[in-house]
């Protein structure tokens, strides 16, 4: 069966800190959402949770690149992870979730699991 | 037999490099040496000038100190002007007095050329030249909004850069049809117009100035030739240099018809007793407008007062490299291509604004000149192959070919002769800095320090570092300093690049001397770097995500992702009634509580959205953030000393607050602690802080770069029976020395431990001032002092720094479901489920 998707307004613009993370609540949990004002796509959006610690903090890690690849480091044991694609840069067999982000006019929309519909659905 | 005289007219870049080189010679034990200069100021570093306006100050800038000139034994007469020489007596006259020589030099420089415009005595023109030019720029730039510099070469584009950095709309009128004329060729002047235009500078070419006159909308106007105008408030003539060479001229001694005082090459004028260096000099026909071959004058006229016969002056090279505007511009040797049967090989990609063009010979096999627009990583190779004569590839063009398009790998530094000439300013070749590697310099500061190189207009930094390592590497010596992948640069280089070029900001420091966007290992350091050297809150929108986490959300983070808040208490002293404040707060909002081991309070367990309103009511009671958080001053802990010991023979309480309050806030390479012992007892445990300080009946005795933690190290001696004034000053001038030299994540033990020359070194840099910084040391300690805010203060009373505490923006009430807690020993403790 295919998952349905929503997309979600979690916050604006404003909420936002150029370089730099924040955290919104969503229907999967918790989820941190970068902006990296230099890059096009300039929003990415990873789980907040920090699998090494199980700890809510990615979103309070430090943004940059390495490689050309737009990354965070985890603010408590300091792995990095790639923002495209959730990969950790220490440890290959751990990734963590990522999520589609768009700005719509002053609103970034989240893209999580539709889960009012399955509920319906099922 | 009784000593001669030697005297120096001029105390410019030149004249005090020549003094620098004769004084260590021995034929300067023959001379009394007296020098006279027109400036107020000591020599100073011209080449940097424009720094001035970027924050540099005099002391910055310049080239000695006074006392050095003292030391020497050397007369020092600034202010004073030599007006006329009087060569039959050999003598010469000041507005003070006469004065016999037996040797003169004349290093008089040259003046700036202003062409007989009507108009040009107007109060709001002027010339860049001095630091007195530069203070009377200023002052007039403060009430206008624009202003125009005549002159489009290389200084005067400086000027209109410089005018920008002053807030005015700047504009450049040449009357060549092009930038540059001198160094580029019409399409890199093209391509350099069109660059500096998208900066915001108007270009006007082809434009002769006819009268300068009182403006309309602005204070002055300009009149062409060809009927148009130009309003502005201020003008800044750059229209070229002259030789000042007017005491020579009025002595009937050769000068050239275009001015310049003729000398032969051994630096000496028509008059055997008399010489001449720097720019006021006319070797061959030709002037030389550079520092470098300036330099290579004094050395020679050095050589030649101390009887060396084979010492002679033979031209020099004038190719140059620089940044205007932030625009890439190199000119290397023949760069128009007059060299008879030249041929051309062009680069020019308008797409990204890169033009490269080098003039071959005929027989294609060496380099003669080059020129570059938009892109100087290809400069020291061309210039290496020019100055050399290396042996062209078959293919040259590859040497301009950007690498994707099959463009050559730079030269490395192995391809280069032992001959090559690495620093032009100081005339070191690889063979020297082989030489100094082979006695013992270990590293690139090392090198420096012994060959000078790279000390002068530092054009050659990037490429003295590479043979460095090279050579480095080649007798198995590890080196990389550099930071991390985004910055080819240690943290001490870093510290000075933005110190010197008065950097604000992570972007313009990576644009500028980095790649890429940064990561947790650089953009913490500069945040550090640009908190101590200009002390802005650390959460203005520049510098928030340079923080880690903890200096972020100002409180330290623990494994479940809440924090731990520590006031500060300075020396661990604190009233009951604050005590207990500590104490509602913890039970309020339910925070573990433990004591340090530097005599604080520990407060655990708060969510990220609590931490402004705790911090709201600690305020309210009297506390301060304690920078627990920080790269910075942890806790000065004291025992109670003289005021209840019975042994005590020194407030050491009283002191440790005093430290405690005086460097709280500074941001450090690492953090840094300390401690006073009221006694010899040492119950305080300073011997193994980063500063200890120990009382003596006499006063306070001074231990440095001790540390506890995982790699103890016992504090050294440092100075002893110091006052409480003494013992401050003493402690400003070691942390700054460490905050400026010390690499990233470097505790002061281990910087100790590298510092070459160790604690000998640091005493005589502290307590002599052998590097003659001390003032600027202390003076910049009392700025971080007199600026120094509360974070915490700051952030509580800011709606918008507040914003930033929130747990997930779009839901305030949400708790971290992940943060889940037990109770133990009579305290909340978090649980968490291992992943
Ligand atoms: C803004 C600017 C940027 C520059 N950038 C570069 C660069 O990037 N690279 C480079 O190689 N060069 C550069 N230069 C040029 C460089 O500064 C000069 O080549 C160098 O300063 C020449 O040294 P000097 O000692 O011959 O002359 P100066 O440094 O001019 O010193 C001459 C001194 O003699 C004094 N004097 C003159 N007449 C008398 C008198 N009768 N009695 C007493 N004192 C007298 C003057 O007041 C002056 O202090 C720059 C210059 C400027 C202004
Ligand atoms: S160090 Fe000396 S003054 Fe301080 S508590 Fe110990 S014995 Fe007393
Ligand atoms: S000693 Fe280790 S466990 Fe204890 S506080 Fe320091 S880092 Fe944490």
């Amino acid at each position: 069966m295919r998952t349905r998707t929503c997309w979600n307004t979690v916050c604006t613009v404003d909420d936002l800190v150029p370089e730099s993370g924040i955290a919104v609540w969503t229907n999967e949990g918790p989820v941190a959402v970068f902006y990296l004002p230099h890059r096009l796509p300039a929003l990415f959006a990873i789980s907040h949770a920090d699998p090494f610690s199980g700890a809510n903090v990615l979103a309070r890690g430090i943004t940059g690149d390495l490689g050309g690849e737009p990354i965070v480091a985890s603010p408590l044991y300091k792995q990095h992870f790639n923002l495209k694609t959730g990969a950790c840069l220490e440890d290959e067999s751990v990734r963590v979730k990522t999520y589609s982000v768009l700005l719509d006019g002053n609103r970034i929309l989240l893209e999580t699991r539709d889960t009012h519909q399955e509920a319906v659905a099922a | 037999m009784s000593k001669k005289t030697l005297i120096v007219i001029g105390n410019g870049m030149v004249g005090h490099h020549f003094i620098e080189q004769f004084v260590a010679s021995s034929a300067a034990s023959d001379y009394d040496i007296l020098v006279f200069g027109e400036e107020k100021q000591l020599a100073y570093d011209r080449v940097h000038l424009s720094e001035y306006f970027a924050g540099s100050t005099h002391a910055d800038l310049a080239m000695g100190t006074e006392n050095w000139y003292a030391e020497q034994g050397i007369e020092l007469h600034l202010n004073e002007p030599v007006t006329a020489l009087n060569r039959d007596q050999r003598t010469l006259v000041t507005p003070k007095g006469e004065y016999h020589y037996d040797e003169l030099v004349l290093a008089t420089g040259s003046f700036p050329f202003v062409p007989p415009i009507e108009g040009r005595e107007h109060p709001h023109c002027f010339v860049y030249r001095t630091l007195d030019d530069l203070d009377a720029i200023r002052a007039s730039a403060k009430e206008g909004k624009s202003g125009v510099v005549v002159g489009g070469g290389l200084l005067g584009l400086e000027a209109a850069n410089a005018l920008r950095s002053l807030g005015l709309q700047a504009h450049v009128v040449e009357f060549a049809p092009r930038l540059m004329p001198v160094q580029l060729d019409a399409d890199g002047g093209a391509l350099l117009r069109h660059k500096i235009k998208e900066l915001g500078v108007q270009v006007h070419t082809e434009k002769a100035t006819t009268a300068i006159v009182a403006g309309e909308n602005a204070r002055l106007r300009m009149n062409f030739s060809d009927d148009s105008h130009l309003e502005t408030d201020l003008i800044v003539f750059s229209a070229g240099i002259r030789p000042q060479d007017a005491l020579a001229r009025a002595s009937d001694l050769d000068v050239g018809e275009r001015g310049g005082i003729v000398v032969s090459d051994q630096c000496t004028t028509s008059d055997p007793h008399i010489h001449a260096i720097g720019e006021c000099a006319l070797w061959n026909q030709r002037i030389f407008g550079l520092v470098a071959p300036g330099y290579t004058m004094a050395r020679t006229l050095s050589s030649v007062l101390n009887g060396d016969s084979d010492a002679a002056f033979t031209g020099a090279d004038m190719s140059t490299k620089l940044k205007l505007l932030g625009v890439d511009v190199g000119s290397i040797g023949d760069a128009q291509g007059q060299t008879p049967g030249a041929r051309n090989i062009r680069f020019n990609d308008e797409q990204t604004g890169h033009y490269r063009r080098m003039v071959v010979s005929e027989d294609g096999k060496t380099l003669l000149g080059a020129i570059l627009v938009g892109d100087n990583s290809y400069y020291d190779t061309l210039l290496q192959y020019a100055l050399n004569g290396i042996a062209l590839p078959d293919n040259p063009e590859a040497l301009i070919l950007p690498v994707s398009q099959g463009g050559a790998p730079a030269l490395g530094p192995d391809a280069l002769p032992e001959s090559a000439s690495i620093c032009s300013c100081h005339n070191v070749t690889k063979g020297d800095i082989c030489c100094a590697i082979d006695a013992g310099s270990s590293d690139l500061a090392g090198v420096k320090a012994e060959t000078k190189a790279s000390t002068g207009c530092g054009g050659c930094t990037a490429l003295l570092k590479s043979v460095v390592d090279n050579e480095l590497e080649k007798r198995g010596v590890a080196v990389s300093k550099d930071l991390c992948e985004h910055f080819p640069y240690s943290r001490q280089d870093l510290f000075h690049l933005v110190k010197v070029n008065g950097i604000r900001s992570f972007r313009t420091l990576i644009s500028q001397h980095g790649k890429g966007h940064g990561c947790d290992i650089c953009k913490p350091v500069v945040g550090s770097i640009l908190a101590t050297c200009w002390n802005e809150h650390i959460l203005t929108t520049d510098n928030v995500p340079l923080q880690d986490t903890n200096d972020t959300f100002m409180a330290n983070m623990q494994k479940n992702g809440t924090y731990s808040i520590v006031p500060r208490i300075p020396g661990g002293e604190i009233t009951p009634d604050k005590l207990i404040v500590l104490g509602e707060v913890a039970k309020e909002y339910d925070l573990y509580t433990k004591i340090t081991g530097g005599q604080r309070v520990d407060l655990f367990g708060a969510t990220l959205s609590e931490l402004p309103e705790i911090w709201e009511k600690l305020i309210a009671a009297g506390f301060e953030t304690g920078h627990a958080y920080g790269k910075s001053l942890r806790t000065v802990k004291s025992c109670v000393g003289s005021t209840w010991c019975r042994y005590g023979v020194q407030d050491s309480v009283g002191m440790a607050i005093l430290l405690e309050n005086r460097y709280k806030g500074l941001r450090a390479p690492h953090k840094v602690k300390m401690a006073v012992s009221g006694c010899t007892r040492e119950c305080a445990e300073a011997q193994s802080k980063d500063f200890g300080v120990i009382a003596t009946e006499n006063g306070w005795n001074l231990y440095v770069c001790g540390n506890g933690g995982m790699r103890p190290r016992h504090a050294d001696l440092f100075a002893t029976d110091l006052s409480d004034d003494e013992l401050i000053c003493t402690i400003d001038r070691v942390v700054m020395f460490y905050v400026r030299t010390a690499d990233r994540l470097q505790r002061t033990s281990v910087w100790m431990e590298n510092l070459e020359g160790g604690l000998e070194y640091l005493k005589q840099v502290v307590l002599e001032d052998s590097l003659g910084i001390c003032a600027e040391l202390e003076e910049h300690m009392n700025g971080i002092v007199d600026t120094y805010q509360c974070e915490w203060k700051t952030a509580v009373e800011d709606p918008g720094k507040r914003k930033r505490f929130r747990e997930f923006v779009n839901l305030p009430e949400q708790r971290d479901p992940v943060q889940q807690w037990t109770t133990e020993r009579g305290q909340r403790r978090p649980v968490l489920e291992s992943v």
